[in-house]
């Protein structure tokens, strides 16, 4: 049994242990709430969950408007990489002071604007604004505005004031400044590809996914966030198929896109070899290519055999080793579940900050009885369950990292600090070493 | 890559790229994690409470627990009272800490939520503790945070009984646990009682037990900081950070203090040493006697590619203020001096140091950021950036090597757990800057200059 007594009451609802408690009256799992107070959550705000998401454009100019924190905690944050500018790995602020909050802070954005402009030769400034800018009233829409009149170049605003929503919340953010700005060519003509939708070419992930398009013959429009420039997305509206490849943050753009731009779209996940192997063939037959569907086919099932074998190697390493995952979004959580049994790994917790409810059914059933689900989970509830299951390695993100190793549990980045591409068949690989190297480190040797 | 920075220097007055600080709650929150069983709790939106972890995770390697408000739409319009009530019960009934401390943000201090008077209505449970402090994000940096979370512990917890405890109080500043150790181990062996507060040692780089200790053995304990009236005087290192809890100490309960520069470079480590002596009128045990003796040496010794050498040094105000006068004594000559905290007295002290080794053409600011350091750098270039990780940009931009010291390093292992200060600290930071020198010699050398006996 687990020790009940060190979970939040208002927390039980987000946590499923199928084999023993919480459920079991069909309500499902309470989340996509703000945290409880009090809570130690590893989740971010609003502000958080749009920069994330607008940050790797490479091109464009990000002016944080705000006291100096939400810009220094957000520098050059997520490893996604370019191949083109690297603007957006320089942090601007308006750094706030008391002055500002008292009179207004519309001035120094201004001012901030105006300096930025002469100094670089910018075509794409969004501003954010932080919590206070939306208590002490600046109106950013009009200085975005008049910025754009002046300087003749987009600005603009994403008003993603931190208490206002959730981290998922502020994805939607990003995605209406995306759309917002691609609002004057929403009537382009119509080319034959697609947009990748949701992946950050975090350690050069797009470009694996780029280098599949094109084995495919399948051309790509534009890419959503991850090494996108300015003028990339602006011919996103011409493409005839939005994949997403994560859900939590780009579905709901890819529904704006559908219902204004027509452009239909599927959710892929290029995780582990099942996934991926669907992902590569539904796109093809999406775009009812049917010579793309057979080059799909021949090279999924070429990939597949190859990481197999692969996989093979590794599988004795591996037995009897269980894993936990807690990462940002729902389908994120799936694909490791999936990948991990490819692999010979058991789950036994899974938890997500983001996941919606649709996800959870879908990794309930995924899951043996005994697994424990856990949504917007604290470092005690991860501590617990991990424990009491028996978990040898974690998936997680910064925070999560010397949790477990304080427990003596192997882990594997999947979030920004991830160290090798984990997407596509090269991704299997790379994961498969990595939790081996974890898992089979020698210093485990030391801490029991 | 990395080198977008145009080479002409324009005016900013709106503008911040590339910060050389943080808002306050951080330093608030790390404060807070140097005292014991203490759960620092945030009061505003989640976001900060993350980012916040988030950031002290990766400087120091170890998880950073602290709890926050998860202010919503409704607490931003009538306030965060019941957010926090909810929290601190919360807090209590399943993380039990002693005591949780409290700090504020720029949205709990722009709605104006008193504190105050939350508190005092508050349902504490018998036995434990709810102290807060203000740290507005728009004022100062992370180093008004550390100090101004110090001063509301010293606010609530601290009293005179009369009794003194024979006791020094050593305020660190805004170091690493592995100068905070060094800090207690000279005390020590001078023979001087003391409490360090805070003192995040055992904390920051606790142990691997094979547990996580939400609340691991270190930190400055309640009765401690409770006992520092009772203590004969202050040690108050880093003057920038630790002069207003000084002053605080000072104006409450008549402790007197002594300002002294943190304990980095030769003479401030002696100047540390001696006011231990005075205070326990023990003679420099041998001990330290040998390891003076043998920093002197190494100095001697590895002179010769220091000598003249020009940096350029970054970071938070007493760190680089310790930092340009470990330079100086090596021989090197700081040539941009920086800091983004805006804090005036810190171009003072590191003018007057510069001055007394008769270097006067170094750019010294304060209140200023990274891109503007690296437009001076274009302009005139360095031998070595000496700093925190996000020089790494600039260092790789200008192909100048970069030794790491300060907060943050986000990009290394290990910096926490040794020290900056001590003669400990100096030898480490020798062998960094002078190794660093000379792999860069090496690399860059012809073949025939190649040589083995250096």
């Amino acid at each position: 049994m687990v020790r009940r007594q060190s979970i939040l009451e208002e927390r039980k609802k987000s946590i499923i242990d199928k084999a023993s408690f919480c459920r079991g009256d069909g309500s499902g799992i309470s989340c996509g709430k703000s945290s409880v107070s009090g809570a130690v959550s590893q989740r971010a705000c609003m502000f958080s969950g749009a920069r994330v998401v607008l940050n790797p454009i490479t091109d464009a100019y990000h002016i944080i408007h705000g006291p100096i924190g939400c810009a220094s905690y957000t520098w050059d944050i997520r490893g996604s990489l370019t191949s083109g500018s690297d603007t957006f790995r320089t942090s601007y602020s308006t750094d706030l002071r008391e002055t500002d909050v008292i009179f207004g802070g519309e001035k120094k954005l201004e001012a901030a604007i105006d300096e930025l402009v002469a100094q670089e030769s910018a075509k794409l400034i969004f501003v954010y604004g932080t919590c206070i800018v939306g208590v002490i009233g600046d109106d950013i829409d009009a200085v975005c505005r008049r910025a754009e009149e002046k300087h003749g170049i987009r600005v603009i605003p994403v008003k993603a004031s931190g208490f206002s929503g959730t981290k998922s919340q502020g994805y939607k953010l990003a995605c209406d400044a995306i759309m917002q700005l691609v609002e004057p060519y929403k009537n382009i003509p119509k080319v034959k590809g697609i947009n990748i939708l949701g992946d950050f070419n975090l350690a050069g992930e797009m470009w694996i996914i780029k280098s599949y398009m094109k084995k495919l013959g399948i051309p790509v429009v534009s890419t959503v966030t991850g090494d996108a420039s300015c003028e990339s997305l602006l011919r996103m509206p011409s493409a005839q198929l939005n994949i997403v490849q994560c859900a939590g943050s780009s579905t709901y753009l890819a529904t704006r896109m559908e219902e204004e731009l027509g452009i239909p779209f599927i959710k892929v996940s290029f995780f582990g070899a099942e996934d991926t192997t669907n992902s590569l063939i539904r796109i093809a037959q999406a775009l009812g290519d049917e010579a793309a569907v057979r080059k799909a086919v021949a090279f999924t099932t070429e990939e597949a055999e190859a990481a197999e074998a692969f996989l093979q190697a590794y599988r004795p390493k591996f037995e009897g080793k269980k894993a936990a995952i807690y990462v940002g979004g729902g389908f994120k959580a799936i694909s490791l579940i999936k990948q991990f049994n490819e692999m010979g790994i058991e789950t036994v917790v899974v938890g997500t900050q983001t996941g919606k409810e649709e996800d959870y059914e879908i990794i309930e059933h995924l899951v043996n009885e005994n697994t424990v689900i856990l949504d917007d989970a604290n470092p005690s509830e991860l501590e617990e369950f991990m424990l009491e299951k028996g978990a040898n390695i974690l998936v997680g993100g910064v925070k999560e990292r010397p949790l477990a190793y304080k427990l003596g549990i192997a882990f594997c980045d999947h979030n920004h600090e991830r160290k090798h591409a984990l997407a596509g068949f090269e991704g299997i690989r790379n994961f498969t070493r990595e939790v081996n190297l974890s898992i089979n480190s020698p210093v485990w040797e030391y801490c029991r | 890559m990395l080198d977008l920075t145009p080479k002409k220097i324009t005016e900013r007055t709106a503008l911040r790229i590339n910060p050389c600080k943080t808002c306050q709650p951080v330093g608030a929150m790390y404060a807070a994690l140097g005292v014991h069983k203490c759960m620092p709790h945030s009061h505003g939106s989640q976001g900060c409470a993350s980012f916040h972890r988030m950031y002290l995770s990766r400087h120091f390697k170890e998880p950073a627990v602290a709890s926050t408000s998860s202010f919503t739409e409704g607490a931003s319009v009538f306030g965060g009272g019941s957010n926090v009530k909810t929290a601190v019960k919360n807090v209590f009934d399943i993380y039990d800490p002693d005591i949780i401390a409290i700090h504020t943000t720029c949205l709990s201090e722009t709605i104006g939520d008193d504190l105050n008077s939350y508190i005092m209505d508050m349902d504490i449970p018998e036995g434990k503790l709810v102290v807060h402090t203000n740290t507005p994000s728009y004022v100062g940096s992370h180093i008004n945070g550390f100090f101004n979370m110090m001063c509301g512990f010293i606010n609530y917890l601290t009293k005179k009984s009369g009794t003194p405890n024979g006791k020094t109080a050593i305020f660190p500043g805004f170091v690493n646990p592995g100068d905070m150790r060094e800090l207690k181990r000279l005390a020590t062996l001078m023979n001087v009682p003391f409490t360090m507060f805070p003192d995040t040692s055992g904390v920051m780089d606790a142990p691997m037990t094979g547990r996580f200790e939400m609340y691991p053995d270190g930190g400055t304990t309640v009765p401690e900081i409770a006992g520092l009236g009772d203590c004969g005087e202050i040690l108050a290192l880093g003057s920038i950070t630790s002069i207003e809890p000084a002053e605080l100490m000072k104006k409450k309960f008549k402790v007197p203090y002594t300002l002294l520069p943190l304990p980095i470079g030769v003479e401030a480590t002696d100047r540390y040493i001696m006011e231990l002596s005075r205070i326990s009128k023990a003679e420099v045990p041998r001990e330290l006697e040998e390891q003076r003796g043998q920093l002197i040496d190494i100095l001697l010794d590895s002179n010769q590619y220091t000598h003249r050498k020009t940096v350029a040094i970054y970071g938070d105000p007493d760190t680089v203020v310790g930092l340009t006068a470990l330079c100086l004594e090596m021989g090197m000559l700081p040539k941009y001096v920086i800091t983004g905290t805006p804090k005036e007295e810190f171009t003072r002290e590191v003018r007057a140091l510069l001055e007394r080794y008769g270097e006067t053409d170094a750019v010294v600011k304060a209140n200023t950021d990274l891109f503007e350091l690296h437009q001076l750098i274009k302009n005139e270039p360095v031998d070595l950036l000496l700093g925190g990780s996000y020089g790494k940009a600039i260092a790789k931009a200008e192909n100048i090597p970069l030794v790491r010291a300060g907060f943050p390093v986000l990009d290394r292992y290990v910096h926490s757990y040794l020290p900056l200060v001590g003669y400990t600290g100096m030898i480490r930071m020798v062998e960094h800057i002078t190794n660093t020198l000379m792999d860069r010699q090496d690399a860059d050398c012809a073949d025939e200059d190649l040589e083995v006996v250096m």
